[in-house]
This record gives structure tokens, sequence and C-alpha cells, in this order.
């Protein structure tokens, strides 16, 4: 089995403060970049300073790999697949960050606070892919959910944001005090915080009334930042109003962190197993992957296309999510990674497009762009094909894992309607591949990039995204052995108590 | 190594292709021809050795075989293979490509490179699917043929190719992931059922599988081919992306595509679910005739000469999946030689009409007419190919009909008799084709010139080869044969043993 230390002292050792690395390196970053504000240092500098404090993250990250698993307290659990999630949202961070400076340099807002809250959202997107408990679970959830308050407003004099950011807002609000309300019903009957303890309580006996009440209400908060249907009306005007970069961290780290504290928590409560539970989840799934499909066929604003398809493709982590079991962490852990990688290619491809006026949203945008500008739009076509599932792209390799993972105990309606709902959503991909492919080539060439140096940056993070798209779909063995290893625990195994 | 060159060589060559159109308009072309080629001569070598006149005969039905882990943690391994079979079809694939890039040779002026790059990377995809021996890597070939199709369709045809390249890519998109779930459930059921979990052809073929799923994973796979084909109800796609497709499009869709679904019947379909295969067989059939007749009676009412042949596709078609559902060796004989002899017969006649059409600018045989005179050499090859569309003996089409009959009298008389009025119907839209375009009054005055060098050379490949087919087609049953004896012979053991086990149904 695999060894847990476990230190019930109150105070910190030196190794919980190791395993915390990668969590205090963001937290500290958004001091040292506030501090750096107050120095009155340049945007450019700051955005470089950030940049290196991402890579800093993510390579005590990799640190702490040799530690793993490891339980911090009662409030965090720092095991395998905690630290895969943690490594994808850094991640996402990093491509925010390197997309952001030539979309902020232009705009009227200055851009400089922007970073601290970037790190403040990526750190309570760490905090809950590690939590174990429901403090840490609440705490990280209100951090990234107030830092984006903040940022999906943050062009303040645009109609689109500021009418984005009051419907997070009070959504976001409003989710919580059910997901808060839910808590404390679970608490009610467990007397138990730590999802460890509550595990302990429920043991194997049935889930009673009151406990299904609880999850049930923290299933609707918590939909809530899943962007789920039923609970999925914010979205497409969120995605539409926030800043490019904003709405790709949305679509990908915030999701991220939600999704790996459900799983964690699911499993420890081991809510699989409840048939009710189970019902409302395959009613969710279905309802994400029909509807999301569907209403993203008549938008012409690709932001808000990608915000239905984001709704479809959370549908379709579910039908990995719902059938249990110890194969389920590697299914959502490889479907989160070819997701992202996808997102933000097309988000990046979008932010490099926008102008100082407006963003490159509508669809008439991209007509004609590979003959404009090849790269960009072969880089396009390749996230739209990801995101559609088609072979050669991750999207497809993502979507065989889930299939493979329904399917194999049995789940063939969510197989089915996974199917045919993408079979939907391959119009809406296609339509904007198609509309980059309309029209001719215009003779005149473009005015030259303004910020070559952060152009050249963003450009090497696209190819650098399309490659592992591609090589995900080409050769994803390397990637499913990684996934393959990685362990969700919950409780410490009996045996480490002793140690 | 030799199989895996096939397909390299193409993939490379596209990419080439891509790279040398940013500099040059004509380069690519000549990539693409050398890419084509150079596999056909790769094709004939692999045929010329295993051949019993060459040097190494082997002993069974497969001549070479490759494989290498590619995704063991799933049991997927890039595993091809070639059977007589594969071999046919892989030499109609590398011939109709040589055919297909040179008459784009002027038709495309415009991003040549990115065009000649979707033409390659078909063919690879197609050389693929002929090849693949692992269900995932199938799929994924199967897929990898579909989204250059796509571009093909929607960036140079003819004015509705949005439309007609939506139409195309959702059907069949559509029906090939109904096939993967297909898939996946066989995989899922062999591996619980033996404890290994795998794509891999020949293990997954001897599954035992329960009556009730083995009807829905064939329907799964079915559905799939049956677009492809296209057997009758599923055929709508099929005039629309034919009618829109640049010329080598349609040459290739009608050449190539098509077979790949007839392809994947005798390769997986049959030998997979030999039960669910009889008890389904005369449906089929009967979709089958229904597929003969409707397309020779919807051939007769077009004015659009290229849907026109389009639908005589359709009928064409029905010839090949009732063959496949008679399920004895004459049939499935005269199946093979369709799928060579139509490809040629029809790809013949959709270059003629994409000729007809740089030269009049017109797809409407209303506005045709009298162009023998203007055009003798044209009108003449026109006619062969009319004929060799309508079964005339001594040409290829009559031989694989011929067999197709006389294979279906053995297990379903009356249906070959409707079937075989498909070959009255086919005589009177040929005769129309040949009757509206080539003889009567002229329509139009421009002066009209005949072949070009290059045109001659392509309709004199065409015309020997079909030729060829209609004199001597041993050659070809003598190399489809281990393939056709041994699917043949499966089955008669599935029934064999079926009949000393009267409840394996339950």
């Amino acid at each position: 089995m695999f060894k847990v230390r476990l230190y019930n002292t109150s105070l910190m050792s030196n190794n919980d403060f190791n395993a915390l690395m990668p969590l205090l390196v963001l937290a500290g970053a958004s001091v040292l970049v506030m501090l750096l504000i107050v120095a009155r240092l340049s945007h450019r500098l700051i955005q470089l300073v950030s940049l290196l404090l991402f890579v800093i993250a993510f390579i005590s990250l990799l640190n702490i790999r040799a530690m793993l698993p490891y339980q911090v307290g009662s409030l965090f659990m720092i095991d395998s697949f905690g630290a895969f999630m943690i490594g994808l949202i850094i991640f996402s961070g990093l491509a925010v960050n390197v997309f952001s400076y030539i979309y902020f340099q232009e705009k009227e807002e200055g851009p400089k606070e922007y970073y601290v809250l970037l790190f403040l959202c990526t750190l309570g997107a760490c905090v809950l892919a590690v939590s174990n408990h429901f403090v840490s679970l609440f705490l990280g959830l209100e951090i990234l959910t107030i830092g984006l308050y903040a940022l999906i407003a943050y062009l303040r004099a645009r109609n689109h944001s500021i009418e984005a950011g009051i419907k997070y807002l009070v959504l976001a609000a409003f989710s919580s005090a059910f997901l808060l309300f839910g808590m404390a019903l679970v608490y009610l009957q467990t007397g138990a915080l730590s999802f460890a303890g509550m595990a302990n309580v429920i043991g194997a006996a049935s889930v009673p009334p009151l406990l299904l009440t609880g999850l049930g209400l923290m299933l609707v908060g918590l939909g809530f930042k899943l962007a789920v249907v039923p609970f999925h009306m914010w979205t497409a005007d969120v995605y539409q109003g926030a800043p490019v970069p904003v709405t790709a961290f949305i679509a990908t780290a915030s999701k991220g962190g939600v999704v790996a504290s459900m799983l964690r928590f699911f499993a420890a409560i081991d809510g699989f197993r409840s048939e009710q539970l189970q019902v409302v989840m395959i009613v969710i799934a279905i309802a994400s992957m029909v509807v999301g499909n569907l209403l993203a066929l008549r938008q012409s604003n690709i932001k808000r296309v990608l915000a239905y398809s984001s709704i479809a493709h959370l549908g379709y982590l579910l039908v990995a999510f719902i059938p249990g079991g110890d194969v389920v962490p590697q299914a959502v852990s490889f479907y989160l990674l070819t997701y992202f990688t996808a997102t933000f290619a097309a988000f990046g491809v979008i932010t490099i497009l926008s102008g100082a006026e407006s963003d490159a949203e509508e669809l008439v945008h991209y007509r004609a762009l590979f003959w404009k500008q090849p790269a960009l739009a072969s880089i396009l076509s390749v996230a739209m094909f990801s995101l559609a599932g088609i072979p050669l792209t991750a999207g497809f390799t993502g979507k065989f894992y889930v299939l493979t993972t329904g399917i194999g105990q049995g789940f063939w309606l969510l197989a089915s309607v996974l199917v045919l709902s993408s079979v939907v959503g391959l119009y809406y991909y296609l339509r904007v591949v198609t509309t980059m492919f309309a029209g001719t080539r215009d003779l005149l060439p473009g005015p030259p990039p303004k910020y070559p140096v952060f152009l050249g940056i963003s450009m090497v993070a696209l190819f650098v995204l399309t490659f592992a798209l591609i090589w995900l779909g080409v050769y994803p063995d390397h990637a499913i052995g990684v996934v393959r290893d990685l362990q969700l625990l919950v409780t410490a195994p009996a045996t480490s108590f002793a140690e | 190594m030799m199989l895996v060159l096939l397909i390299t060589v193409l993939m490379v060559g596209a990419v080439a292709a891509v790279v040398a159109g940013e500099w040059s308009r004509h380069v690519p072309r000549w990539i693409a021809l050398v890419a084509c080629v150079i596999g056909l001569m790769c094709v004939i070598a692999i045929w010329a050795n295993t051949s019993p006149a060459g040097g190494s005969v082997p002993s069974g039905q497969w001549l070479l075989d490759y494989r290498k882990s590619w995704i063991p943690s799933f049991g997927i391994s890039f595993h091809l293979a070639v059977d007589g079979l594969s071999l046919l079809l892989l030499a109609l694939t590398f011939f109709l490509g040589v055919l297909a890039v040179l008459c784009s040779w002027d038709e495309i002026r415009e991003r040549t490179g990115f065009y000649y790059f979707n033409l390659l990377w078909i063919l690879a995809g197609v050389a693929g699917v002929f090849m693949a021996m692992d269900l995932f890597l199938f799929y994924f070939f199967w897929e990898v043929m579909l989204i250059p199709m796509y571009f093909l369709i929607g960036i140079w045809g003819s004015e509705n190719r949005v439309y007609a390249a939506y139409k195309f890519f959702i059907f069949t998109q559509a029906s090939g992931l109904l096939m993967f779930l297909a898939i996946l459930g066989l995989y899922f059921i062999h591996g619980q059922d033996t404890g290994i979990y795998t794509f891999n052809y020949f293990e997954l073929t001897g599954t035992v599988i329960p009556f009730k799923s083995a009807f829905w994973l064939m329907s799964g796979f079915m559905i799939a081919f049956a677009v492809k084909l296209p057997v009758f109800p599923f055929h709508t796609w099929l005039p629309d992306a034919h009618g829109e497709a640049p010329t080598a499009g349609s040459l290739i869709l009608a050449g190539l595509l098509l077979k790949t679904g007839a392809y994947g019947m005798l390769r997986f379909v049959v030998p997979m679910f030999p039960e669910a295969v009889r008890e389904a067989a005369v449906p089929a059939m009967v979709l089958g005739v229904v597929g003969i007749i409707y397309g020779a009676v919807m051939a007769y009412s077009q004015t659009d000469l290229k849907r026109l042949v389009a639908f005589t596709s359709v009928s064409h078609m029905g010839f090949v999946i009732t063959g496949i559902f008679a399920l004895n060796e004459l049939a499935l004989q005269g199946v093979v030689m369709q799928l060579v002899t139509h490809a040629l017969s029809t790809g013949a006649l959709f270059l003629m009409a994409g000729m007809i059409k740089e030269r009049l600018h017109t797809r409407d045989i209303g506005e045709m007419g009298g162009l023998w005179g203007p055009m003798p050499q044209m009108g003449s090859i026109g006619l062969v190919f009319a004929m060799a569309s309508l079964g005339l003996p001594g040409l290829g089409n009559f031989i694989a009909e011929f067999l197709i009959l006389l294979g279906v009298f053995q297990a379903h008389p009356w249906i070959t008799v409707a079937a075989a009025s498909g070959l009255i119907f086919s005589a009177v839209y040929s005769l129309r084709i040949v009757g509206k375009i080539f003889l009567g009054p002229r329509k139009t005055m421009e002066t009209v010139p005949d072949f070009s060098f290059r045109e001659m050379l392509i309709m004199a490949a065409l015309t020997v080869s079909i030729v060829w087919l209609g004199l001597f087609p041993q050659p070809v049953i003598d190399t489809a044969r281990p393939a056709i004896t041994e699917l043949v012979r499966f089955m008669d053991v599935q029934s064999a043993a079926l009949q000393h086990q009267p409840y394996v149904k339950q």
C-alpha cells in the first residue's frame, strides 16, 4: 500500500511546508507582484516576473513528486491525482499569463493588478484540487470565485464586462449559499467536516435521506461552478463579457479545480453507490451534452460557441465520472488534459487576433483567415478538431478514454448520447473551420505586429499546445501511462497511523 | 515494412506538397504524382513477389504482415496486413491516385499545395483502411480520410459545395461513431470473456457473442459501411457530394471511398458476426435490389451529368451488397470484380463529366448534344464506358455482374430475378447518356477541343484496364481467391458448428 505520512500535531513540520510549496509560491507570488506594482514597475517587467513565478511554482510541484502521497493536517491530501491537477491548473495560469500581455497592453485599464488576481485564482483552484475537508474546499472555492468576480469585470468601462461580472457575482454567491447549506446538512448527519471523517461515519450503510438532501444541495452549488445543465444560464454571457484570457481561465482552471474536489469528495463518501444520486447525475450529464451542443448551433460569436461547447464537454466528462471506480480519476484527468490543451489553443488564437477596440469574437472576423494567417488558422483548426473529437487529435483520445470508461461499466445510454450529441457538435466546430477557409486572400498586408517579443512567446506557446494536441492524438501511450499511475486517496490507510 | 512505406510515402508527399505550395504553384502536383507512382510501383512489386510466378508464395491467406505496439495500455497495435483482397484494392487506390493527380493537373489553379495535401491524405487514409488489422487503427484511418475529403469538396467544389461538404461529413462521421461504439462493445465483450483486452482483428474474429449483442454490434458496423457504400436509404449524401466535388474528388469518392464500405463488410462484418449476418441476409439483399432499381430510375431522371453518374453508383453498389449477403464464393468473387470494375468505369464517366464541364462550363445534359462531331475521341471512349456501365460482355462490369447474379441465384432465385432487371434499367440510362451528350443536334456552337495528350493518357489507361478485365479476369479472381475461399469456409464451419449445437442462439 502507499505510505502516507500523517502528522497530527497542530504545528506545520518542514515536510508539510515542502509539500505545500506550490500553493505557497502562488500565494507569495500574488504578494510579490503587489509589491512590484507599488514600486511602479512596467507592465512588461511584471508580466515577465509573473511568468517566472508560475514556472517556479511548477518546478516546486515537480520537486514534491517523491514525497507523494502526503497528507497535511486534515485539510489537504496531496496525492498524485491532486498533484496532476495542480500541475494542470498552474499550467493553465501560465498559459493565461502568456497570452495576457498582448491582450491587456492595448486595453484602457491598467493591466498590472490583473496579475495579482490571476495568482489568487490559480491558488484557489489548486487548493480545491487537493482539499480533503469542507473548510479547505470552501476556502479554495471562494478564493477562486472572488478573484474571478474582479477578473471578469476587469475592463470595467465595457457594458458586456459589467453585465458578465454582475451575473457571475450574483449566481456564484447564490450557488455558494446552496453549497454551504448542503455542507451544513451533511455535517448535521455525519458530524464530521473532513472527508475521511464522513467516510468513517457513513461506512457501508445506505445513504440516509438527510445526507442525500445535503449532497443534492451541494451538487447544485458545484453544478453552477461547472456550468452543467440546468445550471448553465450564466455561461454564455460571462464567456462573452469577460476578457479573452479570463474566459480561457474560467473554461479550464476553475472547472478543473471544482471537478477534482468533487471527484475526491465522491470517492471519499462513495457517492457513486447511491442510485438516486446516480440518476440525477445521469440526467445532468445527458442534459448538458444535448443542450450544450444544440444551443451552440445557432451562435455566431465564437466565445459563445466555446461557452456552449464547454457545457457539452463537462457533460462528456460526467460520462467518465458517473461509473465510479478506479478508472475514473484516470479518465477524468486525461480528458481534462486534452480539453485544457485544446481550449487554450483556441483561446490563444482568439487573444492574438483581438484588437484594442474589441475582441475577435464574431465568426465573420475569421473569414479567409486561412489565407491571411495560415499558422493561426491551422492552430485554431486543430483545436476545433480536437474539441470535436476527431482522430489524430487529443480530443479523440480523450473521448475514447471516456467512452471506454462508460461502456466498460455498462453505461450504454450515456455512451450513445455522447456519440450522438458529438455528431451535432461537429456542425458548429466545422463551421468555424469552414469560415476560415471561405473567401480569398486579400492582397493588402496587415499592420506589422506591435509587440514582436510577446507575440513570439505567445506563438511558441501556441505551437507547443498544437504539438501536444497532435502528439496526444497520435501517440498517447506516454500520457496514458502517466495518467494510469495516478492515485486518488481520501483516507489514509489504517496501517499508516501506527507509524 | 513495405506496407508502412505505402502510407508514409503518401503522408510525406502530402506534407512536402503543402510546403512546396508556399513557393510554387506547379511543384505540388509533381510531388503528388511522384508519391502516387512510387506507391503504385510498391504495390506492383508486392503483387509480383507474392504471386505464384514470383518468388515467395505465402502459405495462407495473408501475404504480408507488419505489427508494432502502439497504445499497449488499451491493447492497441499498429497492425497492417494484406491479403489478395486488400492488395487488389490497394492497387486500385494508387492507380486512381495517379489518375486523380493527372486530372487535377490544370483544373486546380488556386491553393495547389493544400489541394494536393488533401488528395494525398485521403489516399493515405484509404490505403490504411485497406490494410489495418487492428480495429482501433481501422477506425483511425476511417476518420483520417474524412476531413481532407471535406476540405476537397468544401473548398474546390462547385456552387453548392458547402452544403454538400457538411452533408457528406456529418453522414459519414455520425455513422462512423456508431461503428466506433460497436468496436468498443466488441472489445469489452471479448475482454470480459477471455480476460484479454485487445483490438486485434485476428483475436476478435473468434469472439463468441450472444446473438442479441451480436445483432446490435453488427448493426453498428453495418450502418457505417452502409452509409459509405451506400445502401438504399442511406444514400442521400452521395449525389450531393459527387455532384459538387471537383473531378478528382468525385473520382476518389466513387472509386475508393465507396469501396471502403464494401471492404468493411467483407473484412469485418461477415467474419465477425456470421450468425447475425445469416439472419440479416434476406433483408440486406432486398435493400440491395431496391438500391439497384431505385438508383437506375433516379439516374434516368437526372439532368445534371455528375448527379446522374452518382445515381448509377447507387445502382451498381446495390449489386455489391446483394452479392455480399449471398454468402457464396461465386457471388463474392463477383463482388470483388464489381468493386474494381465499377471504380474504373464510373471513375471514367466522372472524369469525362469533368472534362466536358471544363469545356462547356455546365453539367446540365440539356445543354449538351452532338458533341461527337467536334470530339470524336471523347465520344468513342464515352461510348465504351457507357457500355461498360450497362454490362456489355467483353468489358469488366459484365463479368462482375454476371458472377454476382449467378451466385445470388444459388441463394435466392427470386431476388436474382429482381436484380437482373437492373441490367435493363442500366441499359436505358447508359444509352441516354450517350444519346443526350454525343448524338443529336448540337446545342452550342463554341469550339470544343478534343482530348489533350494528358487526357488521352488517362482515358487510355482506364480503357485498357476495363477491356483487360473483361477479357482476362482470371488474375483478379486468382488474387482474391484465397481471401474469398477462407471467408466462405469460415461461414460454413460456423453453420456446421451450429447444426451440432442448436441452442447457441439463446
